[in-house]
């Protein structure tokens, strides 16, 4: 194959912004395995350090109770995702497929909630999980994420793409319209729950001011907004805090390593489906 | 309509199993978001008390002191700016490295992994790296540039500098919507085009854009939405003691602080509600200025 002039302009500067892309995390891991001396020194500008130090992870590790916080953040990922997911699934197959008076007014509010900025629900929902007495608990992460008008529309969508002769052939069986939902159309959809899935885990763990304002106690909160704590706790001492900005980062970033293409299709696709 | 005689054993069935299927969503959806859009608007007419006590009705005198506000008028203008310049910034640039993507090229996969990567980030981690990368002292930008810039206490272009990082985190969220929509185009468009002598640039111009037009415009609303709800970022690189604080806070960072901070839910859902309006009018421009621009087939 010829190379053209003109591709190896297109590689330059897929390789130049790669770099540019790469960079910020580059700098987040040396930094991580300085000391403070190395990170702060001037002339010359050290860029690896002399020696890959683990003493900034110990320390790190040794003042936040980073296993609390990863067993915060893993459970309210999974349970929004269960909950997203499962509402998603019923309520997205009774709007694609059948028939109900109320239908169109009730799916209009699922249309309407997903246009409003999120803003707006949060000084309500705060004040119900205090009323509940569920701040600083699981349940208070998890609220806001129960149910999902995003995911009830994508499923929807997904429903809407099978040929509709599958469940005449299963109502001509003797199936009722629950057992055709879960043992025939639901399995369908898995791509559609993946993605949903997916889409919900990142936003959850991305999600930053409703833990802060729900779970101010550093024990009981998520990665995120233990980590905007932290900036107050380790001062400028950056070699630390980049010690604590990759731990929280890396789990997240091996699993989309491992499985990006489940991951660019979860969240690009269904946020193309809007 | 009196229906409910006349339904059918299959239409009555379809109508309890619809309804218990949408039940749990509906019933989360109205709870959770429905009412506290009119609570939020209703709370938006009280003020509320010293230590977060007592509710007073107040009318219109949040609106009132809104238009009032240096602090609301100016996050107003700092969230404005940071989405003129993040939104489009982004969108150009995600949309000519999808169409690099689009072509016969070695390494695809890898690219797209590596644009992406930031959309996987938390955005406080990413957020503290970025203020160590400005750090004007020992920042890794101030030894790559030979000039010394403080990029995040200049009041003049801090603003700028978080819209640098929100460019960066987005890049690879709009490059793989707009490949979605690259792999719609036909690629005989593009071999006529050829034929008939258009160079690269021609065919962006003529053929790929128009083409793309509907994920573009669907990128550019829902990115203005998003951009114009700029928070995180903001939060975690701007301390109460920056001097650039009162150029850079946004609109949802005064919401936060009003309601969150200082306990005035009142006066933070006044901020909110107008967040809303704004997001409101954009999107209707944008919808109706689509008709220029827009080619749907």
């Amino acid at each position: 194959m010829r190379i053209s002039g003109k591709k190896i302009i297109i590689y330059i500067i897929l390789a130049i912004m790669s770099f540019i892309m790469l960079v910020p995390f580059a700098w987040m891991v040396l930094t991580a395995f300085k000391t403070v001396g190395e990170s702060t020194q001037v002339d010359p500008f050290v860029i690896f350090p002399s020696k890959w130090r683990l003493d900034n992870f110990d320390e790190v590790l040794h003042n936040v109770n980073f296993v609390k916080l990863y067993f915060n953040t893993i459970m309210m990922i999974i349970l929004r995702v269960l909950c997203a997911v499962l509402t998603a699934t019923l309520a997205g197959y009774a709007f694609a497929r059948l028939e109900f008076r109320g239908k169109n007014f009730m799916f209009g509010l699922v249309l309407f909630q997903m246009m409003i900025p999120s803003q707006i629900f949060i000084i309500p929902q705060y004040v119900m999980v205090s009323k509940l007495h569920w701040t600083n608990t699981m349940m208070g992460l998890l609220f806001p994420g129960l149910v999902s008008a995003f995911g009830t529309f994508l499923l929807r969508q997904a429903y809407m793409g099978l040929p509709r002769d599958l469940e005449e052939a299963a109502r001509l069986d003797g199936c009722n319209i629950g057992q055709t939902f879960l043992f025939i159309m639901a399995p369908l959809t898995k791509s559609a729950m993946v993605a949903l899935g997916i889409f919900t885990a990142v936003f959850a763990y991305k999600d930053l001011m409703w833990p802060m304002i729900v779970c101010p106690d550093t024990n009981k909160t998520t990665l995120a907004s233990a980590l905007s704590k932290m900036q107050g706790q380790f001062s400028s001492n950056y070699p630390e805090l980049m010690a604590a900005a990759l731990i929280a980062c890396l789990p997240m970033i091996v699993i989309y390593v491992l499985f990006q293409k489940q991951f660019i299709e979860g969240i690009a696709t269904s946020g193309g489906k809007l | 309509m009196g229906t409910k005689h006349k339904m059918t054993p299959r239409q009555k069935s379809e109508f309890l199993w619809g309804w218990l299927f949408i039940l749990p969503t509906m019933t989360g959806l109205i709870v959770l978001n429905i009412v506290p859009i009119f609570q939020t608007i209703y709370q938006s007419f009280f003020k509320t008390g010293d230590f977060g006590k007592g509710n007073k009705f107040v009318g219109l005198d949040n609106y009132a002191k809104v238009f009032t506000d240096k602090d609301v008028w100016q996050a107003l203008i700092n969230t404005l700016k940071y989405a003129a310049v993040e939104v489009p910034i982004s969108i150009i640039i995600a949309l000519v490295l999808a169409v690099f993507l689009n072509g016969k090229i070695k390494g695809k996969s890898t690219f797209r992994t590596i644009f992406f990567l930031p959309m996987v980030a938390a955005p406080a981690a990413i957020a503290m790296v970025w203020r160590w990368l400005y750090n004007s002292e020992f920042g890794l930008l101030n030894h790559i540039f030979p000039f010394r810039v403080n990029w995040i206490s200049n009041p003049k272009i801090a603003i700028y500098s978080i819209a640098v990082i929100g460019i960066w985190s987005i890049i690879g969220y709009n490059m793989v919507l707009f490949l979605a929509g690259l792999q719609e185009v036909p690629r005989d468009y593009y071999e006529a085009a050829s034929i008939d002598g258009a160079s690269g640039i021609q065919q962006f111009f003529n053929i790929t854009i128009p083409l793309v037009s509907p994920t573009i415009f669907f990128v550019l609303v829902t990115r203005l939405i998003a951009a114009m709800q700029v928070f995180d970022v903001i939060y975690m690189i701007i301390d109460n003691t920056n001097p650039a604080l009162f150029k850079t806070q946004s609109l949802v960072w005064l919401f936060y602080k009003y309601s969150f901070s200082q306990g005035n839910k009142g006066y933070g859902a006044t901020v909110v509600v107008v967040l809303l309006i704004v997001i409101m009018i954009i999107t209707a421009i944008q919808m109706i200025g689509q008709k220029k621009w827009v080619h749907y087939n």
